[in-house]
């Protein structure tokens, strides 16, 4: 399992060019081999959603899909959502709606909702509950997050 | 509003922590990395009680990129791991060794550790570790007889015995007797963020630092210092951010022992994360308790006395918490009730599953069920309803300060103030009670089953002996505050902020708080049992008072003034209630050096006892065997809310844990004590579709007399009586009282009992 490929990953706008083995996975990838540990690893079978990220427009669990998989793929994870020091309007919502404690879930709830939300801007209410329940969190009891992503939906219809 | 601008506590400000945690900029245990540092990957029995009769690690070593392969024999020096709470002497023989040595006790239990170049090759290497284990006989249930541990002991390490009063006349004397037996699952914590630890040996400093800590990084550091032959002076831990506590993180396990000895010996930094299947039969779990309850009642269902015995399983091994979990069972069982005799029996069992330790209101998710189950049967069989049953045997408020005959942690328990009537009142006004219950009728005209539930319960929280806070004022202004508390996530460093900025005078944004660092303050007790904000807080507002003192004193000098005539506003000294010369702190801190610092401590030897109501309505499908819950009502008491906002997030996210243990969550094991619930779709965690919205009433109704700002804990009263509420308002829906007696209330029980 040594033999390792050379894959450029464009992450957040940046080019990596990572070498890693086939089984590497894209979570380990993004965070041991390009350094960006906002994306967090919960469970490694693709339950949790602690580990989402967006590739080519889709909210992806990064846990469940090889490195090489995204060879080329546009990943966009948390650390790319703010703009310099103003943050995305998912992150704000969640500061102002408390919807978030320990925060080791939220950057994978921030990126699947800014996920759907990008494709799905007027998503109804009920769909939208459940794409989060899609995502695991054990601290918030999840009615703030889904006020959060309610603010942030309408903040980003504007 | 404009809030006036030193008013902080009782405002929900936006909290401090979350910019670096929205931002992907948190440092939890998986993101510290050390050039060169070493992948521990750990080698676990799979079976569940056996002989270790031999491990052959050859295959490992030969691995590429192994750079050794630890077993017993390595660490055999290493003591096992020594209680930190309720340690009664007899159970330390049935203490936990970093490794198995002849015996394995339970699927999951560390043999062997491998040590490679990462993660990856560290667990490839694992699987090739081969173990010869002899089965042996499994102890699975803590109800039946007790088995064997070795040679010499047998699996009842202690029974613990708390009582007051005369039971067996009040069993004589007796109008009726109602006798029930109840049983709480095994689930625990399961936080998001998995354990972690890094062990990494400074050669240059000889120092040992570990970096992962959280909880009680100090209590941590003394003991495994002990362990492992360092002290306070060169071993220190580092907490970072931490992916959610509830209890069970921050414990020593083995896992933390082994990293640090490792760091220590082969001189490279020591990496460990551990998988989430691993987490699950590994970390402590909790809870699992059989309950036989019996209550000496009268014609009105007044209590004249309870007596309980109980089956506590503790697992394989007696963890760091020893006896807390069934020792506050056996203390916290009466509750708000007048309870005039009463004796609670807890047998602790040891089972060959994954040990047990603590998890958000451990014993009393336990003992609320038990006893609002038990409450339930007794207007059941009075012949009045749920309401008027708790109205006749509450402890009123003029009973308060309430001291109930029993100890638990160390201190007496004395319900420090309340008005458990008047929370039964804005409870069931915040729910509407009489109109839900007129719903309910025309909805069960209709064939539905739908019912409603009520439990109450006492919390305790705030436990001492004590906390230390030092403040310093900063060059630039900014106030530095350490503390040996710690943070799990629950919003720590705003709370201590706002109690520092309302009493010294400044923006509780500059106050940059300090915590979970041992070489940062001489010593702490961290973050366990809603202390942090009682103890802390109060720590906070001593050193605040003295600090303000001081730099009024200094700016007197200064400015020419009198001391008693100036004020400190938005961080600058300005004469009181007037027009004059002011002087920013940061210009004080920069014209006396070093001298605006202040220390202070708080000590206490008794816990604050916050209480809650809560009510639910639910749905139940019986073909399916689903529960919905249509309506949730959380009314606590905590005496003084510092942030409501954050107050609220606690009982919310306390709420969503509660229905897990009610409705989902179970570790099961089938006959020969293999794990089945080791992954997330096999241990359910309640999703955003499961958790309702709910509505929660903080009461102020109570403050604490022991300490001035009135303040009690917040972090457990939304978990504690879930259960016991979940239950009561499934036997009303099923209109069968006394229908529940096991939690969780999975769908297969449900229907199971449906279809009787």
């Amino acid at each position: 399992m040594t033999d390792k490929t050379a894959i450029t990953l464009n992450i957040n706008g940046k080019d990596y060019a990572i070498e890693v083995e086939p089984r590497r996975t894209l979570a380990d990838a993004i965070r041991e081999d390009c350094g960006q540990t906002g994306t967090h690893i919960g469970c490694e079978h693709g339950v949790c959603g602690a580990c989402t990220v967006i590739v080519d427009g889709a909210p992806v669990r990064s846990c469940l899909m090889f490195a090489a998989q995204a060879d080329g793929k546009t990943i966009r994870t948390v650390e790319g959502l703010a703009d310099g020091d103003r943050l995305h309007p998912m992150q704000q919502a969640f500061m102002d709606n408390h919807g978030l404690q320990c925060g080791f879930c939220t950057p994978g709830f921030l990126m699947l909702a800014v996920g759907v939300l990008e494709r799905e801007p007027n998503i109804s209410d009920e769909d939208l509950i459940d794409v989060l329940s899609s995502n695991l969190c054990r601290c918030t009891g999840y009615q703030n997050i889904i006020k959060s992503v309610r603010a942030a939906a309408q903040e980003m219809r504007k | 509003m404009a809030e006036p601008k030193n008013k902080f506590i009782g405002r929900s400000v936006p909290r401090l922590e979350d910019r670096p945690l929205l931002t992907g900029q948190g440092r939890f245990a998986a993101d510290v990395n050390f050039p060169g540092q070493w992948a521990m990957r750990v080698v676990r029995s799979p079976i569940a009680h056996g002989r270790l009769k031999g491990i052959d690690a050859s295959a490992a070593l030969a691995m590429d990129g192994v750079h050794a392969v630890w077993t017993f024999a390595d660490v055999a020096h290493i003591p096992p791991i020594p209680f930190r709470l309720t340690g009664l002497v007899e159970l330390e023989p049935y203490q936990q060794r970093v490794m198995a040595s002849d015996i394995v006790r339970y699927v999951g239990e560390p043999v062997a550790v491998v040590f490679a170049d990462d993660a990856y090759i560290a667990e490839d290497a694992a699987e090739a570790v081969e173990l010869d284990i002899e089965p042996l006989k499994p102890v699975m249930q803590a109800t039946d007889a007790p088995g064997p541990f070795d040679a010499a002991k047998n699996t009842e390490p202690s029974v613990i015995v708390k009582s007051y009063g005369d039971v067996d006349a009040a069993f004589k004397t007796a109008d009726s007797i109602i006798t029930l037996e109840l049983s709480v699952g095994r689930h625990s914590g399961v936080p998001l963020e998995t354990r972690g630890a890094i062990g990494f040996y400074n050669e240059a400093l000889d120092r040992l630092e570990m970096h992962g800590a959280a909880k009680v990084p100090h209590w941590n550091r003394d003991t495994m210092g002990r362990m492992l032959g360092r002290t306070r002076d060169d071993f220190q831990l580092f907490e970072g951010h931490v992916g959610g506590g509830f209890g069970i993180r921050g414990e020593i396990y083995p896992e933390d022992v082994i990293v640090c000895a490792a760091a220590l010996h082969f001189k490279k930094p020591i990496k460990w994360v551990e998988d989430r299947r691993e987490h699950l039969i590994s970390a402590n779990h909790s809870r699992q308790q059989t309950h036989r309850i019996r209550a000496a009642i009268d014609r009105q269902g007044r209590i004249l006395a309870i007596d309980d015995e109980f089956f506590h399983d503790n697992g394989a091994y007696m963890r760091t918490h020893a006896a807390t979990v069934p020792d506050l069972a056996a203390a916290m069982l009466p509750g708000p009730y007048r309870v005039p005799a009463y004796r609670a029996t807890g047998h602790i069992r040891l089972t060959n599953k994954t040990p047990c330790g603590t998890y958000r209101a451990p014993g009393r998710y336990e003992t609320t069920f038990v006893r609002e189950r038990l409450i339930d049967a007794i207007a059941a069989n009075v012949g009045i309803d749920k309401v008027e049953i708790r109205k006749r045997n509450l402890l009123p408020k003029s009973a308060m300060p309430y001291a109930l005959n029993l100890d638990t942690l160390g201190t007496h328990i004395v319900y420090d103030s309340g008005d458990y009537a008047l929370l039964l009142d804005k409870a069931l006004e915040r729910a509407g009670w009489p109109k839900l219950q007129k719903e309910i009728a025309k909805r069960r005209a209709n064939g539905e089953l739908v019912g409603a539930g009520i439990a109450m319960f006492v919390e305790k929280s705030g436990l001492g002996p004590f906390d230390d806070v030092r403040l310093e004022v900063k060059a630039d202004g900014g106030i530095e505050l350490v503390t040996g508390a710690a943070s799990v996530g629950q919003g720590v460093e705003t709370a201590m902020a706002q109690i520092c900025a309302e009493t010294l005078g400044v923006d509780y944004a500059t106050v940059n708080v300090v915590h979970g660092q041992t070489d940062r303050i001489g010593r702490g007790l961290g973050a366990f049992a809603s202390r942090v904000t009682v103890m802390t807080g109060e720590a906070t507002r001593r050193a605040s008072v003295k600090l303000r003192t001081k730099a009024l004193t200094l700016a007197a000098e200064l400015m020419q003034a009198d001391a008693e005539q100036l004020d400190i506003v938005d961080g600058e000294i300005v004469p009181a209630g007037g027009a004059g010369p002011s002087m920013k702190l940061a210009e004080l801190a920069e014209a006396k050096p070093g001298e605006l610092v202040a220390e202070d401590s708080f000590e206490s030897k008794h816990m604050v006892y916050p209480y809650g109501v809560h009510v639910a309505a639910v749905g139940v499908d019986p073909e399916t065997g689903g529960v919905t819950i249509e309506k949730y009502v959380m009314a606590y008491d905590v005496g003084r809310a510092v942030n409501p906002t954050l107050v609220e997030g606690q009982i919310a996210g306390g709420l969503a844990q509660g229905i897990g243990g009610a409705l989902y969550e179970e570790f099961l094991y089938d006959e020969g004590g293999e794990p089945l619930s080791v992954t997330f779709a096999d241990y359910l965690i309640p999703t955003a579709r499961e958790v309702p919205p709910s509505s929660i009433l903080i009461t102020e109704d109570a403050p604490s007399p022991l300490n001035p700002l009135g303040l009690k804990g917040a972090g457990e009263g939304g978990t504690n009586p879930v259960g016991a509420v979940i239950a009561s308002a499934i036997d009303d829906a099923l209109q069968r009282p006394g229908a529940i007696l096991t939690l969780p209330v999975t769908p297969q029980r449900l229907r199971a009992i449906c279809k009787k």
